[in-house]
């Protein structure tokens, strides 16, 4: 692998596993939030997480630019804070992929919330367990199958990214020259053989994502389908 | 299409009500239309403009019409090659005409030069940009867009033009690629990046006034931008593919492209 592709393939691995940690610390409150609450509002926060699911990127990236440039609002408030502006900046992809890649945490996770039953966690309160405490020892262990599928679906959809980048990134080398742009690049200037190395790289990598994931959620589901 | 309906009407003329009568009138109408066909045209984004302009005069003409596509050279090679229905190339290069027409995918010897690109550094601001560029060396800004120069001519041509000024070194970390010039400009227009090096046909369309601000870069800090268009082989045997790039050439053709502010 040459140095070009090597930044390429390192800064796509960065920018998925910066977003994860994000889409897990944001979209858990969120999910748990959605799993237990029995408010009005539900459907529309739903609603709302669940909008790149059917969104085209590219009205994503279109919005994201005219927001995050320097008359929207995001925009002049990252230059208010003195942190200049997103678009063409590692960081501006990073808050790309966290919003187009919420549905894919959030989720798996408020499923997986969805099936703790009840009478769990009020087992747990009987036994003085702490709201925080139950969340953390009883609901997120029981939960384990979601996180980890939420966590892949994160990372990999992140990797998968195109559309939102190829608008907001500027094909930076090191900061916004991800796998899908170059990849996008190499097609366009018929190097070939190049995309080649890229694109089946993807390939086995989407592959040994999926087998993890359905190898890792595997024995809980049956222990799930033994116990009635 | 037009033939398909040619092709249908025998069917439909077996019914005798009135409806019918209109229907057949209708599809007869298009059949006399078929004769006028369609131009399936891949343009280099920087012609896309003056295309629609000249399409207009095209179409009053002959009665053909176009169906265009407008993007980045490179990008219409690659699609060539694996077989698009494109029936015209109007590019933003002569090599890519050349090429095409080498490896066989082209007419040979229908490719020749309708332009001599011109290419600006522009900026959305009004007075940003000084008529000698020195807002270039000044550094006043953060961003400055290009097209991509493996991908587009004009991103190549702005390399240069940085190159020429010796400004490799300072302006390389500023630098935002776009896919092609349309995305450069758009980069540009929302004022993400402050400066962009675009065409000058995007900047100064006729009858509009020019928004922003903009310096006409001198063609000898930059290799002469040839745009050649060719007849691609989905098109050899289409009469109106022949008559689009005849009109071209001809003098009618020839004012839009100078209105525009080609060299040619």
């Amino acid at each position: 692998m040459d140095a070009a592709t090597w930044t390429v393939v390192r800064l796509t691995a960065e920018l998925a596993a910066l977003s994860t940690v994000l889409l897990l610390l944001l979209g858990t409150p969120v999910a748990w939030w959605l799993a237990r609450t029995r408010s009005p509002f539900k459907p529309v926060l739903a609603s709302l997480v669940a909008m790149p699911l059917v969104l085209p990127p590219s009205v994503i990236g279109f919005y994201l630019l005219l927001l995050m440039g320097p008359h929207g609002p995001v925009g002049q408030f990252t230059q208010w804070l003195g942190l200049g502006r997103l678009p063409f900046t590692f960081g501006g992809l990073v808050v790309a992929s966290v919003v187009y890649s919420m549905p894919f945490v959030v989720q798996p996770l408020q499923q997986a919330f969805e099936a703790i039953p009840e009478r769990t966690l009020e087992a747990a309160a009987t036994l003085r367990a702490g709201p925080l405490d139950r969340f953390f020892s009883v609901a997120l262990p029981l939960a384990r199958p979601g996180l980890v599928t939420a966590s892949v679906l994160g990372f990999a959809h992140t990797v998968g990214e195109f559309g939102v980048v190829l608008m907001i990134g500027g094909n930076i080398p090191g900061q916004t020259r991800v796998l899908s742009v170059a990849l996008f690049e190499h097609v366009e200037a018929a190097e070939f053989d190049q995309a080649h190395r890229l694109a089946a790289g993807m390939v086995v990598f989407a592959l040994v994502v999926l087998v993890t994931l359905y190898w890792a959620n595997r024995p809980p589901r049956d222990e799930r389908a033994a116990t009635p | 299409m037009g033939q398909n309906a040619c092709m249908s009407h025998p069917s439909l003329s077996g019914g005798v009500c009135a409806r019918t009568a209109t229907w057949l009138a209708a599809v007869l109408l298009m059949c006399g239309a078929a004769h006028a066909a369609e131009v399936t045209v891949a343009v280099a984004t920087n012609f896309a403009g003056p295309l629609a302009r000249i399409a207009e005069g095209f179409t009053a003409a002959t009665g053909h019409t176009l169906k265009t596509s407008a993007g980045a050279t490179g990008k219409f090679y690659s699609q060539i090659v694996a077989g698009a229905p494109f029936e015209v190339l109007i590019a933003a290069d002569d090599e890519t005409p050349k090429k095409l027409v080498a490896e066989g995918h082209a007419a040979a010897g229908s490719n020749f030069t309708y332009a001599i690109g011109v290419l600006v550094l522009w900026s959305a601001q009004p007075g940003f940009v000084d008529d000698q560029g020195a807002v270039l060396g000044a550094g006043k800004f953060r961003k400055l867009a290009i097209a991509n120069p493996k991908l587009a001519p004009y991103g190549q041509a702005g390399l240069e033009v940085i190159k020429a000024k010796g400004l490799t070194d300072a302006i390389t970390p500023k630098l935002v690629t776009a896919e092609s010039i349309a995305q450069a400009y758009q980069f540009v227009t929302t004022g993400n990046a402050e400066l962009g090096f675009v065409a000058l046909s995007q900047v100064a369309v006729p009858g509009k006034p020019v928004t922003g601000s903009y310096w006409r870069v001198p063609a000898n800090l930059y290799g002469e931008i040839r745009q050649d268009a060719v007849l691609l082989k989905p098109g050899e045997k289409s009469a109106a593919a022949a008559a689009l790039l005849a009109y071209l050439k001809s003098p009618a053709g020839k004012a839009v492209v100078r209105a525009y502010g080609y060299g040619g």
